[in-house]
């Protein structure tokens, strides 16, 4: 077979709208994300029994499902059972935010349970308070073992991003599929798509690598 | 007048008592000088004074403030006891000189130009002037305790703990960290140290506590508990410390 450029010219406007799309999903996901993840990672840390029963489970059953039946869930379950219509990108976002935050907790309670005893101490020492320990404290070295797994779970949840293919949100995957549907050029629309995705995913590794080279891994 | 009163304290962990019930008065002014073998329980004692460590029977009181008295009083505890831990524990992601200031900005609410300018003086008093914009991996270890106890005595306590604050240190180190604490002793600082140093607490102890299973088993004038020894036991653990 020949390879046929044109082809990824006529498909490129349609896959960069869904491109965008994909990125829009993964920024919405991410910011939420970090927000539920760091008071679930915290809560799972420093928390009572009652919140930390509460983020366990919650982190439990999100890594335990899997996420095309968490956005199902959500899309389709969720107006029968609690008469909540949501549209697709809605659900999307949602279960990006669900998915992304269980992991994102582990990281935030392993990065801050990881930074030695003694600094806590001596925070507790001068006479303040535990939350602003976590804040002025242990946060800031925390936060530096953070990068590099949290740099993971945002490479994975942009590939996730794909899988909302089954509730017909226009992202990339969808926008190709779409396409080849029309013409059958598998190889031009797949390899444009899977090039779209390494572009996408090198530019957030690149930005990782340039945070965590301005900070000191302490 | 008592700064420090232990009431029949008692501490476990676990199935282990680590002190049993005990009693102790320290005044102002004076330098306590916590001796005793491994596991004695004089790390404890020590931590107990500020809470970090919970006690389970008992009562235990600072500055006229019970330990059990809840959270923000024993915050106002931690405040009026500062405390230099054996590990330093600077916090590495600060310079020398925000370690000093950072307890007076975030504990005592002072301005952040005012808490640099004490901390500037504080750190001239442990004689790490030039050494305010170094980050503590870039210290020795005297260096980085001399930070501590700047550190500590940043937020004004009425009260200073040591926890075997040359333990981690090589021994031609030692001597930097113990000038700093006697000329801290000379200056009227109430001061209680755990540690092996028994030049610092023939020279600069005011009073000598040996520990031994929990308890205080001898209480008394350096000069005299050191040169002679009537307790066998303790006359056993100096042989062993030279």
């Amino acid at each position: 077979m020949e390879f046929d450029w044109s082809v990824i010219g006529e498909a490129m406007p349609a896959l960069l709208s869904g491109a965008r799309l994909t990125i829009l999903i993964t920024l919405a996901g991410l910011v939420g994300g970090l927000a539920v993840g760091f008071v679930a990672g915290l809560m799972r840390a420093y928390g009572n029994a009652f919140l930390n029963a509460i983020a366990f489970a919650y982190i439990e059953l999100i890594r335990g499902t899997p996420i095309v039946v968490q956005v199902m869930f959500i899309y389709f379950a969720l107006p029968v059972l609690a008469d909540i219509r949501v549209n697709p990108m809605t659900a999307a976002v949602t279960a990006i935010v669900v998915n992304a935050g269980a992991y994102i907790a582990e990281i935030v309670r392993g990065s801050f349970l990881s930074v030695h005893r003694g600094l806590k101490e001596a925070g507790l020492a001068l006479g303040l308070p535990l939350w602003k320990v976590l804040v002025y404290i242990i946060g800031p070295v925390a936060f530096r073992r953070m990068i590099p797994p949290l740099g993971n779970q945002f490479i994975v949840s942009l590939k996730d991003t794909s899988l909302f293919i089954v509730i017909g949100v226009g992202e990339l995957t969808r926008q190709g599929q779409e396409i080849m549907a029309a013409n059958f050029r598998a190889v031009e629309i797949w390899s444009a798509v899977a090039i779209l995705y390494l572009l996408m995913t090198g530019t957030l590794t690149l930005i990782l690598r340039v945070t965590e080279k301005r900070m000191r891994i302490l | 007048m008592s700064i420090v009163e232990f009431r029949n304290v008692t501490k476990t962990f676990g199935p282990v008592v680590v002190l049993r019930e005990v009693d102790l008065n320290i005044d102002k002014g004076e330098v306590v000088v916590l001796i005793g073998p491994s596991g004695s329980g004089k790390s404890t004692l020590l931590r107990c004074i500020n809470a970090l460590e919970e006690i389970n029977g008992g009562d235990l009181v600072v500055d006229n403030i019970s330990v059990k008295a809840g959270r923000s009083q024993v915050r106002l505890i931690r405040q009026e006891a500062g405390m230099v831990f054996q590990q330093f524990n600077l916090f590495p992601q600060m310079t020398a000189l925000e370690n000093v200031a950072f307890g007076p900005r975030r504990v005592r609410g002072i301005s952040r130009a005012e808490a640099e300018e004490q901390a500037r003086a504080l750190l001239a008093k442990v004689g790490l002037a030039e050494r305010g914009h170094h980050y503590p991996a870039e210290l020795s270890g005297g260096q980085q305790q001399r930070v501590a106890i700047a550190r500590a005595l940043a937020v004004k306590p009425k009260l200073m703990l040591f926890d075997e604050p040359t333990s981690a240190l090589d021994p031609e180190l030692r001597h930097e960290v113990l000038r700093v604490m006697q000329a801290l002793a000379e200056e009227g600082m109430t001061m209680i140290v755990v540690t092996h140093e028994m030049a610092f607490a023939r020279q600069v102890g005011t009073r000598l506590i040996f520990m031994e299973d929990g308890k205080i088993s001898v209480d008394g004038k350096p000069a005299d508990l050191l040169a002679n020894p009537e307790n066998p036991r303790l006359r056993e653990f100096l042989q062993h410390v030279h």
